[in-house]
């Protein structure tokens, strides 16, 4: 099969590629960028006239509620969404029902996976059995399984010599740990971030120093143990800072943000509205725009979604008692562009932090239009709006605080190892 | 937001679930609506027939004698049948057991729910999930708001001092956990008062509590200087074992309301409670039971400001219908 995406402005911040051209694509493969490589015929062409041709994004982070939560979502309908938002690899967190704490859980996701016709899922291990906090998983069975890292996900290691032991393993076997730092006792069961609006409408709140306070102790280990750290969802300005030193200083560590931090802040929580519980919580305005600054300067490498889809009775009730968490695969295109249209980024450098980043972060030999390397490619319009409505959503879960707003920025095609996995014909 | 939520198409109280986007003509008119009523309770006769075939209903999550019986008598007085319904809580029963009592009941056809829930955002949740001709009022929920508190407190200030732009209120306790104090201090900074002064240890005190609109003291002497209102909370056993206080007589130490203390207040300064009292810990029974105290004032205030909340309510989703 020949595929040839044609006059399209390419952007491909891997390889510092941004002008108008076409992308040859053959046998799953990138052949050739801007020069037609001899004696192609395609046997399929991609009109991009006045879109974007770019790497397919890779999100760091992600929840298809498989297995055990089938009721909030499901591998088919978070795939297919997936697929419709330009996303063509995605990093499982380990918090499923089970845990994937053991081989066969990795596998039964790989399963599940194929099944659905969309290959690139990446497991992320659990790096504590059953993600308790007190014994080692058994890390390298779960690589060899396919895990590209591990992660306690949400789940706290209250014990310190078990974080320590986890990530000295971890780095003798050279895994990846994703860290996510919330301290548990400061986050006191609170549900939105400690500041004027908590005190405001009597929500528990959970200091920013939550977040610091964990990730400084990490960044000790991560000096100690030599593991490479990548933070996940960091929402707090104090975070952004402690990774530019612990950066300058020398460590081996990464950072990414969830989206809807770039955008909102505690201000834009209507009185509870369970759309907007979110953990980490919606910071303050001086916390997003540090976010944004470390984005912009590298600070931060790579944006993801932190996608965690729900069913209606999760998020039925009074605002502390529902469940948190975003459905955002579709909307993570449309937000990316609204940053650049506000001058936060250059679009070149929000697709590099959703390809280019992602896969050196997760060390895969994807996030690029290189020659030689898998065609997973987005194609999208960058000034096509459409209204988030149940007729143009197609994650099972529907809770995003963005649900009636009108969002620019549409995928046309998605390919996955030159797979067109979506079209946006068939809509 | 909340504003919307609250108000019908002409800007009527739909719903009470917050002080918070409520403007002072309409708190106002509360307090105005409560003094007609006020007035009625001397009559042999107490009852008007205002809400006569309205079912009101008292769905108490949360364990409440003083607000929930003085409900039942508003109601009474306004000439509504009464539903009581005490519902314990329990870790399981959640947003979606709420959303069942409240369709279950909406089922047999009632008019308005008066609700206390432990959990913040309770009313609101309610409010936004019941049919469009029922009313919500808070009658408490978690550590957000009980609006018809504030209110009949402030319906108490207005008695003893009508002119509320010149007065310094202070607010001592625990403010952090406290729904009274949110609503309190937005009712005095919507009607105008000189100054809301809270009063507390760093402990009892939330984030950023001065975008409240009041000024801070973690000193309760030098906290009474020149106060004309003095708001005292009620302290929770719970909050010496989690850390947030050593000890009660410690408490009551540093910021125990006593007759020595009250002295440095202006000397015509009222005393408030919103009551249960925990007498010798937040304030000592010689000022609780003072000359200088109005707390069952404000118990008896607590009809007539519910019955004007309970009648604007009703009018309104009467016009809506």
């Amino acid at each position: 099969m020949k595929i040839l995406i044609q006059n399209g402005q390419i952007i491909d911040p891997a390889n510092q590629l941004n002008c108008n051209g076409s992308v040859y694509i053959a046998e799953g493969k990138i052949i050739s960028v801007t020069t037609p490589p001899t004696g192609f015929t395609a046997d399929k062409i991609i009109d991009a006239q006045g879109q974007i041709i770019c790497p397919g994004f890779i999100d760091l982070s992600t929840r298809l509620r498989e297995p055990g939560q089938s009721r909030k979502a499901t591998f088919k309908s978070e795939t297919a969404a997936a697929a419709r938002a330009g996303i063509t690899s995605m990093c499982l967190q380990p918090d499923t029902r089970p845990v994937i704490d053991t081989p066969a859980v990795a596998e039964l996701i790989k399963g599940l996976a194929e099944r659905c016709g969309y290959d690139q899922i990446y497991p992320i291990a659990a790096l504590t059995q059953k993600l308790a906090g007190s014994e080692l998983s058994a890390m390298l069975a779960l690589k060899d399984a396919g895990c590209i890292a591990v992660s306690n996900a949400n789940q706290p290691v209250h014990n310190l010599l078990v974080l320590r032991r986890a990530m000295e393993y971890a780095a003798s076997h050279g895994l990846l740990l994703m860290f996510r730092p919330q301290d548990f006792c400061l986050s006191n069961k609170g549900c939105m971030h400690e500041g004027a609006v908590s005190t405001r409408y009597g929500l528990p709140g959970i200091p920013e120093a939550a977040e610091t306070i964990a990730l400084a102790q990490c960044l000790e280990l991560a000096e100690l143990t030599g593991c490479r750290v990548h933070f996940s969802q960091l929402s707090g300005w104090r975070s952004v800072i402690k990774i530019q030193q612990a950066k300058k200083y020398g460590l081996n560590i990464s950072a990414d943000v969830a989206m809807h931090q770039l955008d909102l802040t505690e201000d834009d929580i209507e009185p509870f509205n369970s759309a907007y519980h979110v953990i980490p919580p919606l910071r303050s305005r001086q916390d997003r725009d540090a976010l944004r600054e470390g984005l912009a300067n590298g600070v931060i490498d790579a944006i993801c979604s932190d996608h965690q889809p729900h069913d209606i009775d999760a998020k039925l009730g009074a605002f502390p008692e529902t469940e948190p968490g975003i459905s955002a695969l579709e909307t993570l295109l449309p937000l990316l562009l609204k940053l650049v249209s506000e001058g936060v980024i250059s679009l070149s450098q929000g697709i590099g932090a959703l390809t280019q980043k992602p896969a050196a972060i997760i060390q895969h030999a994807t996030g690029s239009l290189s020659i030689g390397s898998n065609a997973d490619i987005c194609v999208f319009d960058p000034n096509a709006t459409w209204t988030l409505d149940a007729q143009h959503w197609h994650s099972q879960g529907i809770n995003t605080p963005y649900w009636g707003q009108t969002l620019t920025g549409k995928v046309s095609h998605t390919l996955q190892a030159g797979k067109l996995i979506f079209t946006a014909h068939q809509d | 937001m909340s504003n919307n939520l609250q108000l019908n198409a002409e800007g009527k109280l739909k719903h009470f679930l917050t002080i918070d986007g409520l403007s002072r003509a309409l708190l106002t008119e509360i307090l105005d609506t409560a003094e007609s009523f006020a007035a009625m309770s001397g009559n042999q006769v107490k009852k008007v027939p205002l809400l006569r075939g309205k079912t009101i209903v008292n769905l108490f999550f949360e364990n409440s004698t003083r607000t929930r019986t003085t409900f039942e008598l508003a109601a009474n007085r306004l000439s509504a049948d009464v539903l009581n319904m005490n519902i314990a809580t329990s870790s399981t029963s959640k947003g979606e057991s709420l959303l069942d009592t409240i369709r279950n009941l909406e089922a047999m056809h009632v008019d308005m729910f008066v609700v206390r829930h432990s959990v913040s955002g309770a009313a609101h949740f309610m409010a936004q999930n019941t049919a469009p001709h029922i009313s919500v009022i808070n009658a408490g929920d978690g550590q957000h708001a009980h609006p018809t508190q504030a209110m009949l407190d402030m319906f108490t200030i207005r008695q003893k001092k009508p002119d509320l732009t010149r007065l310094r209120v202070a607010i001592i306790g625990d403010i952090l956990h406290s729904r009274v104090a949110r609503s309190q201090i937005l009712a005095l900074n919507t009607l105008g008062v000189a100054e809301v002064r809270v009063i507390a240890p760093r402990t009892l005190l939330p984030a950023k509590v001065e975008t409240l609109g009041v000024t801070v003291s973690h000193d309760l002497q030098a906290g009474l200087e020149d106060i004309d209102v003095i708001i005292t909370l009620r302290l929770q056993k719970e909050r010496m074992t989690s850390a947030l206080l050593p000890s009660e007589s410690e408490y009551y130490k540093c910021f125990g309301l006593t007759q020595a203390k009250l002295k440095l207040a202006k000397p015509d300064a009222i005393v408030m409670h919103p009551g249960p009292i925990n007498r010798g810990v937040e304030i000592d029974s010689s000022v609780a039971d003072g000359s200088q105290s109005v707390i069952l004032q404000q118990v008896s205030n607590g009809i007539a400001v519910r019955m004007a909340v309970l009648s604007m309510a009703m009018q309104s989703t009467g016009d809506a219908r």
